[in-house]
C-alpha cells in the first residue's frame, strides 16, 4: 500500500538513497500553468511533494495601491483569467461595501447573470482539463464549445472577450443590449445539452473513475481547518456557499432557483461532480435573473458623485463634464471613509475576498486579496503524499489551480 | 455581537484585552500581540470559530493617526453559523514578531509565509518560515510602504547562474 510505504521512510535514517527526485514544471503540460514541484519518489509513489510557487508574481497588490479602485480593475481581470469578470464584480463588491453604495436593481441582475456564467465557464475548463489529463479529449472539445458562447456573451457586453474590465464604481460601463438578452436565454437553452454530452462521457467512464476515485481525499475536518472554501471545501461535506450564507447582489431574490450542492467524498471525483452539479444550479439562477431582468438605469445616480457619467452627459451638460472631470484628475475623484473592510464573493473556486483599507482617498492604502487557489494549492502535499506520480494531473486539475491568482 | 466576543475575551484574558468595532457588517476586535495567540485559540476551541479565512497584513507606515506599524488581521469563519469575526493586532519595527497559528489552523502555513515574505514580520514557531512568491535571494519586504512603487532593480540585477554552478 503506498501509504505504509510513506509510512516506513525515515526522514533522517540512511533508507533515502532509493529516492528519485523529478522536477515537475515550472513549464509542464500537464501543470497548464507556470508553477513547480519538486517531487521525491519511491518508485511511482510520491512519498514527498514541495511546490516551489511565485512564478507569476507581478505585484498585484502593490499595484492596487497605486491605481484607483476603477482603474484596479483592470488588474483584478487577470487574477483568475478562467472567470475574468466574476473578479471584477468581487471587487466592486468589496468597494462598494466600503464606500456604502447600494446599486442598482438591474445592474445586480446583470452582475448576478455574469456572475452564474463566469462560474460555468471556470468549472467547464476545470472539468474539461481534468478529462483532457486524464485522456478524454472529447470531453474538453464539448466544454470549450461552450465556453466559447459564454466569450460571446462577455464580448457582446463589454467589447471584450478575456478581460472585459466592464464593472465600475456604482454599476457598468454600459448597459446590456437585447441582444444579450437573447443569447442568454439561447446559452440558457442550449447549456443542458452540452452538460449532458460531458455527463455521459465522464460520470460512469470506468478509466476516468479508476483515476479519480480515492485519489486526493480531503476530510472535511481538514478542509474547514486548511481554510477550504468553494467546489473544493463543498465536495469535503462543508455545506457553506456566500451565496447562500451572505446573500449579495441579486441573491436574495433568487435564493429558491438554486441549491447548494455537495457531497462527502472529498476526492477527485466528488470535486468533479460537485462542479457538474453546480453549472446545472448555475444556469438555473441565470433563467431566472434573465427573464426577471428589472428595467431602469444600470449605474446609480450622477448625484453620487461616484459614477463615470454617460458620455453623452459629459459632452452636453456642464453637470457631466465636471463630474467627469472630477473623477478622472489624479488629484481628485473618489472621497471614502477612513475605514476598513472585507468583501468576498463566491467564485467559481471558492471565496474571493478583499480586505481594503482606505484612507480617504480614491486608492486603497492596501488592497489584500484573497486568493482561494493560493490556500487550495496549500493542501496538494497533503492530497497527493502517498500517491502515484500519474494522480498529480488529477489532483492539481480536481483543485483548479490558476497560477495568476496563485501568485498574483 | 463583536461586543459579546469582546466580554467574553476580556473576562478570560484581563479587561481591555479586545477592542470592539464594527463597521458595515464587519466585525472587528483589536487585541494586543502578546495575548493574540491565547485569544485565538479561545476563539477557535471556545466560541467556534473553526476556520481562519485569511490573514492580512497592513503597513500603516504614514497612515492618518496610525500609531503602530503593521496590522495584521485574522479573518475567522464560523462554519456553523456563518459569522465572521475579524481578529486585528499591531506590531512594529524593529523586530515584528507574532506566534505563528499553523498549530491551531494549518490553513495558516502558507497565509502566514507569504505575510513574512511580504512585510518581513516573523512568526514565531512556524514549522517552515521561507519567502513564498518571492525567490530567497531577494532581501526586500516589497509591500511595505518605504518600498518603492518600482523596486529597486532586483528585477534587472538578477544574479544569474551558469550552468557551471549549478
Amino acid at each position: 500500500m503506498p501509504l505504509e510505504a510513506v509510512a516506513s521512510v525515515d526522514e533522517t535514517g540512511t533508507d533515502k538513497e532509493f529516492l528519485y527526485t523529478l522536477n515537475f514544471g515550472p513549464q509542464h503540460p500537464a501543470t497548464h500553468t507556470t508553477l513547480r514541484l519538486i517531487l521525491t519518489l519511491d518508485g511511482e509513489t510520491i512519498v514527498k511533494a514541495q511546490p516551489d510557487i511565485g512564478f507569476l508574481h507581478s505585484g498585484f497588490e502593490k499595484l492596487g495601491e497605486d491605481l484607483d479602485f476603477n482603474q484596479y480593475v483592470t488588474i483584478v481581470d487577470r487574477m483568475n483569467y478562467v472567470s475574468p469578470v466574476a473578479n471584477e464584480i468581487a471587487w466592486h463588491h468589496t468597494i462598494e461595501k466600503l464606500m456604502g453604495l447600494d446599486i442598482t436593481p438591474r445592474c445586480k441582475y446583470i452582475r448576478t447573470i455574469l456572475a452564474e456564467l463566469a462560474r460555468i465557464g471556470d468549472h467547464l475548463l476545470c472539468v474539461g482539463a481534468v478529462a483532457l489529463d486524464l485522456g478524454g479529449l472529447t470531453a474538453f472539445l464539448y466544454a470549450f464549445n461552450e465556453r466559447e458562447r459564454i466569450y460571446d456573451i462577455l464580448e457582446n457586453a463589454s467589447g471584450q472577450r478575456f478581460h472585459p474590465s466592464y464593472t465600475r464604481v456604482g454599476g457598468l460601463i454600459n448597459d446590456v443590449n437585447d441582444l444579450f438578452v437573447s443569447q442568454v436565454r439561447a446559452f440558457v437553452k442550449s447549456f443542458p445539452k452540452a452538460h449532458g454530452d460531458v455527463c455521459r462521457l465522464l460520470n460512469k467512464n470506468k478509466i476516468f473513475i479508476d483515476r479519480t476515485q480515492g485519489v486526493g481525499t480531503l476530510t472535511r475536518e481538514e478542509a474547514i481547518n486548511r481554510s477550504c472554501t468553494g467546489p473544493v471545501a463543498r465536495a469535503s461535506g462543508v455545506a457553506r456557499d456566500l451565496r447562500k450564507d451572505e446573500p449579495y447582489l441579486a441573491y436574495p431574490e433568487l435564493q429558491s432557483s438554486f441549491k447548494i450542492v455537495c457531497s462527502n467524498g472529498g476526492d477527485c471525483l466528488a470535486r468533479y461532480l460537485v462542479r457538474m452539479g453546480e453549472m446545472l444550479e448555475s444556469v438555473n439562477i441565470i433563467a431566472a435573473a434573465i427573464e426577471n431582468l428589472p428595467s431602469g438605469p444600470v449605474n446609480i445616480g450622477t448625484d453620487s458623485k461616484v459614477v463615470i457619467p454617460d458620455k453623452s452627459a459629459t459632452y452636453r451638460s456642464i453637470e457631466g463634464l465636471i463630474q467627469h472631470f472630477e473623477l478622472f484628475m489624479w488629484n481628485r475623484r473618489f472621497e471614502t471613509p477612513v475605514n476598513e473592510v472585507y468583501g468576498a464573493n463566491e467564485t467559481a473556486n471558492g471565496e474571493l475576498g478583499f480586505y481594503v483599507v482606505s484612507d480617504g482617498s480614491a486608492k486603497a492604502w492596501r488592497a489584500r486579496t484573497r486568493p482561494p487557489s493560493f490556500i487550495h494549492f496549500a493542501l496538494f502535499p497533503h492530497l497527493i503524499e502517498g500517491h502515484q506520480i500519474s494522480d498529480v494531473p488529477a489532483v492539481l486539475g480536481s483543485l483548479n489551480i490558476i497560477a495568476a491568482e496563485l501568485d498574483r | 455581537m463583536s461586543i459579546e466576543h469582546a466580554t467574553a475575551i476580556d473576562a478570560k484574558f484581563g479587561a481591555g484585552s479586545a477592542l470592539p468595532m464594527e463597521f458595515r457588517d464587519n466585525k472587528r476586535l483589536t487585541v494586543p500581540v502578546e495575548k493574540i495567540y491565547g485569544v485565538l485559540a479561545f476563539l477557535q476551541l471556545q466560541r467556534g470559530f473553526d476556520m481562519l479565512c485569511d490573514l492580512a497584513g497592513i503597513d500603516y507606515l504614514g497612515y492618518a493617526d496610525a500609531t503602530d506599524r503593521y496590522g495584521i488581521v485574522y479573518s475567522l469563519t464560523n462554519t456553523t453559523t456563518g459569522e465572521r469575526l475579524f481578529v486585528k493586532t499591531f506590531v512594529n519595527d524593529p523586530d515584528p514578531e507574532v506566534p505563528s497559528v499553523v498549530d491551531l489552523w494549518e490553513g495558516a502555513n502558507w497565509m502566514e509565509r507569504e505575510l513574512y515574505d511580504m512585510f518581513g514580520v516573523k512568526f514565531q514557531g512556524h514549522p517552515d518560515l521561507r519567502r513564498i512568491l518571492l525567490p530567497d535571494e531577494f532581501t526586500s519586504h516589497p509591500l511595505r510602504k518605504d518600498y518603492p512603487m518600482r523596486g529597486y532593480g532586483e528585477r534587472h540585477n538578477f544574479p544569474t547562474v551558469t550552468r557551471a554552478e549549478s
